[in-house]
């Protein structure tokens, strides 16, 4: 019996191997998505384009624009002696924002009289620009009280949002958010697409006709889609990790096992939406709008929970993605162990028990 | 008796698919089923091999009772299903492989059974089994479905899509296949194969018109049968049916097979014949095969009183 057991899983490794496509979806996403996340959809920045307009040219001037740089936020990529040229710069993507610094800076700022630095940012992207012009602020501030050495000022450019890294929050945000959607895909919607194809090509009767108890099917059949994604839950942790600088407060086995339980709850549907459908086209869809909506959408992964309305904070009460993103966070961010979390586990395990016992209901010795 | 069913059901809602069939197939025979497509000779395969549970009927197969004792039937039996229902991204030897080792046999031992269905595919075994022709995969599907010696072995339509000198073949391995002691049931649609049969029946609309061997089922041909040889031969078959003898016209491949319910004068129909503008043909008596009979007695079903 355990031949046979490992008969199967052979073949089913072979199916996943020889679908090149599908491999590359399943290996690559994982990578695709921490790196899309971590740095394309990010509300922080490091090295924004700057162009300088430096109206003044003293050594004052100077000293600004070096620091400006030198906090990593901005780069300079253009001095100009024009003010047509920052318009064409703009105009041309080139840059996101630009500082004109007026003429006489150095001579104005010793003779305790008021500066007025222009500060021009892209308002096609406003969140972009309002970052920037606040980190700019910042930085104009403590040059300014540098330069006096006036302790009054000093004090009031202390601002907390130098301090912070905001990279930090965004990361335990998306980190969780990726890995629900990976599993998801890899465990559910592989899954029975991977049944589903067997019963559409008439292979699964010939699997139901032989000696094969269905459990050991099923569990034939799932078993290498937990330990890939197993695997992709460790890389893109991995990544959060060393890519990302994330930092890991909570116990590595409860963060280890709760990816694996998660993993397991994704399986369950997965084999319970292919116990109920055909073909792999209802299959395909069946789990992209009952599973991956969902995690996508109604999580907290991408838009806040707390500002949805309603009735959709209640539905996402049955989206096993938002328990697991409660559950990691928890791990990873506030170093949590069982006893605060035992609600997400209980219902990630529940939910598990549920759709594993239905899908057992369902699952016949015969053909209709 | 390796196979002995009576009165199967099967409906699927308002639709019977099956209508209580009866039959008995002994081991080391091979029993031939034909008929038109829809006539439930894949739902009765279904039932046979324990696939789908009739709703009426029962029986026994490789001497186990088909409802209750379903299991050991399943691992006594070998199923080729009537579309190709291997794995097309596994290579011939993984599919062969991957189903001697789910039924617990290793190939050597069993590489005797399937020797002569295998062999032609050993260049092969290296390619995947979605790139193999018809025939080849017809004889993967059966060398699968006989590595753990069944004692019985259920093919549905397995020639379909196959060439003819693969076909022969096919029907050469399966006398063969035949002389281990194997009960076979075959479905085919072609009717030289049904001819091939031990025991052949004729099933449509849910139930078997008939059954018996060839050579019996064509000694019960209920009319009288003749041929007409002539070029353009479907030009004619509105004239033929306007004859008030003519019983039946129709085209069986190059020639006009005519029935009538009497026996016809040869020399008054040659005349008719000519009299009616038909030159140049060539009108004589004929034996009947399995598609004039299945013909007849489709008919006779039809128009009960026609006789």
């Amino acid at each position: 019996m355990v031949a046979t057991f490992w008969a199967f899983v052979q073949k089913e490794f072979f199916h996943i191997l020889r679908d090149r496509r599908t491999l590359f979806v399943m290996l690559g996403m994982p990578f695709a998505l921490v790196l899309l996340f971590g740095y394309a959809v990010t509300t922080d920045f490091k090295h924004a384009s700057v162009a300088v307009y430096d109206q003044s040219g003293d050594m004052w001037s100077q000293r600004l624009i070096h620091q400006m740089q030198a906090g990593g936020y901005f780069s300079v990529v253009a001095s100009v002696s024009r003010k047509e040229e920052i318009d064409r710069l703009f105009r041309q993507g080139k840059i996101k924002v630009a500082v004109v610094i007026p003429s006489h800076f150095g001579e104005s700022l010793m003779g305790c009289e008021p500066v007025q630095l222009q500060l021009l940012s892209d308002g096609s992207e406003p969140n972009i620009a309002l970052t920037l012009v606040s980190y700019m602020n910042d930085i104009s501030t403590r040059f300014v009280n540098e330069a006096l050495g006036s302790s009054a000022q000093w004090l009031i450019s202390l601002q907390p949002r130098m301090v912070y890294n905001p990279a930090l929050r965004s990361v335990y945000m998306f980190v969780p958010g990726v890995i629900a959607v990976v599993l998801m895909l890899i465990s559910a919607m592989l899954t029975s697409l991977s049944i589903a194809r067997e019963k559409e090509r008439g292979t699964l009767n010939l699997l139901l006709i032989s000696p094969l108890p269905p459990l050991l099917i099923i569990v034939g059949k799932v078993l290498p889609y937990v330990l890939l994604s197993f695997f992709n839950a460790l890389v893109i942790i991995g990544m959060g990790i060393e890519v990302f600088g994330m930092r890991m407060w909570g116990s590595w086995p409860f963060l280890l096992l709760s990816c694996l339980l998660f993993i397991l709850t994704a399986l369950s549907l997965g084999v319970f939406i292919s116990t109920r459908v055909r073909t792999q086209q209802t299959a395909l869809f069946a789990s992209l709008l009952g599973l991956m909506l969902p995690t996508v959408l109604l999580s907290g992964y991408i838009f806040p929970i707390e500002s949805m309305p309603t009735p959709l904070q209640v539905i996402s009460n049955v989206t096993p993605a938002k328990w697991f993103i409660i559950l990691l966070k928890g791990i990873m961010l506030k170093g949590g162990g069982l006893d605060a979390l035992w609600v997400p586990v209980a219902v990630l395990s529940g939910m598990t028990v549920f759709f594993i016992l239905l899908s057992w209901k369902s699952f016949k010795l015969h053909v209709e | 008796m390796s196979i002995q069913v009576h009165g199967l059901v099967k409906r699927y809602g308002p639709l019977t698919a099956v209508a209580g069939v009866s039959f008995e197939v002994a081991a080391g025979e091979i029993f031939g089923l034909t008929g038109p497509d829809g006539a439930g000779k894949s739902s009765l395969f279904r039932m046979l091999t324990t696939l789908m549970r009739p709703d009426e009927g029962g029986g026994k197969v490789v001497g186990f009772d088909m409802l209750d004792e379903f299991l050991e039937i399943r691992r006594r039996i070998g199923y080729m299903p009537d579309v190709f229902s291997l794995y097309e991204d596994l290579t011939v030897r993984e599919n062969l492989n991957f189903f001697a080792r789910v039924f617990g046999v290793r190939i050597e031992d069993n590489y005797h059974l399937i020797r002569e269905v295998y062999e032609p595919l050993k260049p092969f075994e290296g390619r995947r089994a979605g790139h193999l022709s018809g025939g080849m995969k017809q004889k993967l599907a059966l060398s699968c479905a006989l590595i753990h010696q069944p004692q019985a072995l259920f093919l549905d339509e397995p020639t379909t899509g196959v060439d003819a000198v693969s076909r022969k073949e096919f029907w050469d391995i399966l006398y063969r296949i035949r002389a281990r002691g194997v009960a076979i049931l075959v479905a085919t649609p072609y009717m030289d194969e049904a001819a091939r049969c031990d025991r052949l029946a004729l099933m449509q609309q849910g139930r078997l018109l008939t059954q018996g061997t060839p050579q019996a089922l064509l000694e019960s041909y209920p009319h009288h049968l003749y041929a007409i040889e002539v070029a353009q031969p479907w030009r004619w078959l509105e004239l033929l049916r306007s004859h008030p003898k003519v019983h039946r016209a129709v085209l069986a491949g190059e020639v006009i097979h005519v029935s009538s319910l009497e026996p016809l004068d040869l020399t008054y129909m040659r005349q008719w014949l000519v009299d009616s503008g038909v030159t140049a043909a060539n009108f004589y008596p004929v034996q009947p095969d399995i598609e004039d009979l299945f013909i007849a007695l489709m008919d006779q079903k039809a128009h009960p009183t026609g006789l």
